[in-house]
């Protein structure tokens, strides 16, 4: 039988530092078995869980893509005791991963549609790996149109910027990047919160058309209302959840939302099934 | 089924015989209270008990289990590499189970043995015990098993079942498993024909003393949201302390914690039963909490166990009516009542709720 909470040993290969409150690092691992990597088979928007041993274990979404081969990436927020001692620990250190787990951003029903990415904050780790799986050339034709409006407090606390550059200068992605303020005087992008460049930028609803919304529960509650307006139906804005998870798999039972599990279940849920659901996320 | 009987006068000898085969657990008196533990050479199951104060539960799931084992000493070759630890899963048999408990066994089942994923510590456990039940001649008046999928003489999730006859059991063999433990015990003996008709009349002279009978008919077919938003549940939780005594008793509660216990350089990582009563259960990283308020943590309990669960298995309540939590709970909170509240909710209680 195979032990599900047995994480797979990984070596820390590379650490960055994202933002300039430093609270946000990504790392990049290394299966100790390579042939773990192949076992560990994910889709863009599933999560694991960070294993730590002698803290415990974190979930943590997926920020790299299934299209980038040789490593997994995190971005991990500075917040309780695992996170805080994973941003204390060096390049070369011994830690496992657990997973992957949940269900994934519903790559077959996208497929042909045109998608908007609505991200905001550090909610972007797995809507970077959606991008980059999307942006493959193996995989671009299979998608429409791509929007991205994604935006944080201030150009320092943007995630990834150097490929928030480089898609920038793509024509196959249509970016939307801004800040709630900047004093930078070279600031050629937005400015405004999420829900106001979304009004102005998001393309109008069809039946083809997705919008994946994943940020701070401020920035999705007065997101929504917008793409009411613009006609989005509530089967066609998929989310993903946080919840406080242990184990992952849906049996710690401290998840769920109703009779689903975000570990399990979700995280992704679309906003029509969410809206059957007690609002307990 | 075949029935075997047992003299009285042969009982001290094929409980230590079967201990040959078996670890033999059975319930014991400890201070004012019968627990499950295990039994001692020489020592019989005290079946002079109701029910025990604790269920069964951590019998396959204990209360705290290792997991895991890690060193964190980097001159060991398998530093900070978690290691599975060696287990006793050898045989071993509850002897005056409840029945109850036993059906609760069969129930948290659906939650560690997914189509999924498969928790191994709890199925590795559940395989190694065989259980060897007691029916319910006397049941206390807080029993609701009969409304809750189960009996006093429902052997569905039994390997064996024993029914005090006089100076005799009757002991009805349900399993193959069940039957390997009455041949370790040396117990043979073919009860007469008339067996089945003996149990049969005590299974509904037991059934008869339970006086509670909880409806359970409309709680599929209530709308989630609006049984979570009703009015009852402010009444509900008002006097709840949230000590979580309902869910330690309970034997199909099946929440767990997991966490990493280093001492020196070594360690490991363990589960510890948690309860969906406690804040910390669900508080975020950034302090959130979506289950915040005592209201929304009684709220889940009930909800869990007579609407989620009912939903998502579609084959009754998550609960097998054994009373403890309504016996042990210190503010009087009767899961029988709160039942009857969400089967019976309706527009007719929203329509006073508006006249209020």
């Amino acid at each position: 039988m195979q032990n599900p909470y047995l994480p797979y040993p990984v070596r820390i290969d590379d650490m960055i530092i994202e933002t300039e409150d430093k609270n946000l690092k990504t790392f990049k691992f290394t299966f100790i078995n390579p042939e773990d990597e192949e076992k560990f088979g994910y889709r863009a928007g599933q999560f694991a869980e960070l294993s730590v041993t002698g803290k415990g274990e974190i979930p943590i979404g997926i920020a790299s893509s299934p299209t980038e081969k040789g490593f997994v990436k995190f971005t991990v927020n500075k917040v309780g005791l695992v996170s805080s001692y994973l941003h204390s620990m060096q390049p070369g250190d011994l830690m496992g991963i657990r997973g992957p787990l949940g269900n994934s951003y519903p790559w077959d029903m996208l497929e042909g549609k045109n998608v908007v990415i609505i991200g905001g904050g550090f909610a972007f780790t797995t809507l970077r790996s959606s991008i980059i799986y999307m942006l493959d050339p193996q995989n671009r034709m299979k998608f429409k149109d791509i929007h991205v409006i994604y935006g944080a407090r201030t150009p320092g606390m943007l995630l990834y910027r150097e490929e928030l550059a480089q898609w920038e200068k793509r024509d196959d992605i249509h970016m939307h990047i801004t800040v709630d303020g900047t004093d930078d005087p070279d600031w050629k992008y937005n400015v405004g919160f999420v829900p106001t460049i979304t009004e102005q930028k998001a393309p109008q609803a069809d039946n083809d058309t997705y919008a994946i919304i994943c940020g701070p529960p401020i920035m999705i509650k007065f997101t929504q209302p917008v793409l009411d307006n613009l006609g989005y139906a509530h089967d066609h804005i998929i989310m993903s959840l946080e919840n406080r998870m242990k184990c992952g798999i849906g049996m710690c039972g401290r998840c769920n939302i109703g009779r689903h599990f975000v570990c399990k279940d979700g995280p992704v849920f679309t906003l029509a099934q969410l809206n059957t659901i007690p609002k307990e996320y | 089924m075949k029935v075997i009987l047992i003299e009285k006068a042969q009982w001290d000898e094929g409980i230590e015989k079967a201990k040959g085969s078996y670890r033999l657990i059975g319930p014991a008196r400890q201070g004012q209270f019968t627990e499950f533990r295990k039994l001692e050479k020489g020592e019989l199951p005290d079946f002079n008990y109701a029910n025990t104060r604790l269920s069964a539960k951590e019998l396959v799931y204990p209360q705290s289990e290792k997991m895991f084992d890690y060193t964190l000493d980097e001159s060991q070759p398998d530093h900070h590499l978690l290691q599975e630890p060696e287990k006793d899963y050898s045989l071993r048999a509850v002897v005056g189970i409840r029945p109850c408990d036993a059906d609760a066994f069969a129930l948290v089942q659906r939650n560690f043995d997914t189509p999924d994923y498969q928790d191994p510590y709890w199925i590795r456990a559940r395989e190694a015990i065989t259980l060897v039940g007691y029916a319910c001649s006397a049941p206390c008046g807080t029993c609701f098993c009969t409304s809750a999928g189960s009996g006093p003489f429902n052997d569905a999730g039994l390997d064996v079942m024993l029914i005090d006859h006089g100076e005799n059991f009757l002991a009805r063999i349900v399993t193959e498993r069940g039957a390997a433990f009455m041949e370790a015990a040396g117990w043979q003996t073919a009860a007469g024909d008339d067996a089945d008709q003996h149990i049969a009349a005590l299974k509904s002279e037991a059934e008869a003393r339970i006086l509670t009978h909880i409806p359970t008919d409309n709680l599929k077919g209530q709308d989630t949201l609006k049984l979570h938003g009703a009015s009852f549940w402010d009444d509900v939780a008002f006097a709840c302390i949230n000590c979580g005594t309902c869910t330690y008793l309970c034997p199909t509660c099946w929440c767990f914690d997991i966490q990493d216990e280093t001492h020196g350089k070594k360690g490991m990582r363990i589960r510890n039963w948690d309860s969906c009563m406690f804040p910390l259960f669900t508080l975020h990283g950034s302090g959130h909490n979506p289950r915040g308020e005592k209201i929304q943590r009684v709220r889940q309990r009930f909800m869990h166990k007579l609407k989620y669960y009912v939903d998502k298995y579609g084959d009754g309540i998550q609960c097998v009516g054994c009373g403890r939590c309504v016996r042990h709970c210190p503010v009087n909170i009767d899961i029988r009542r709160v039942c009857e509240l969400m089967n019976s909710y309706g527009p007719s209680e929203d329509a006073c709720a508006v006249a209020s």
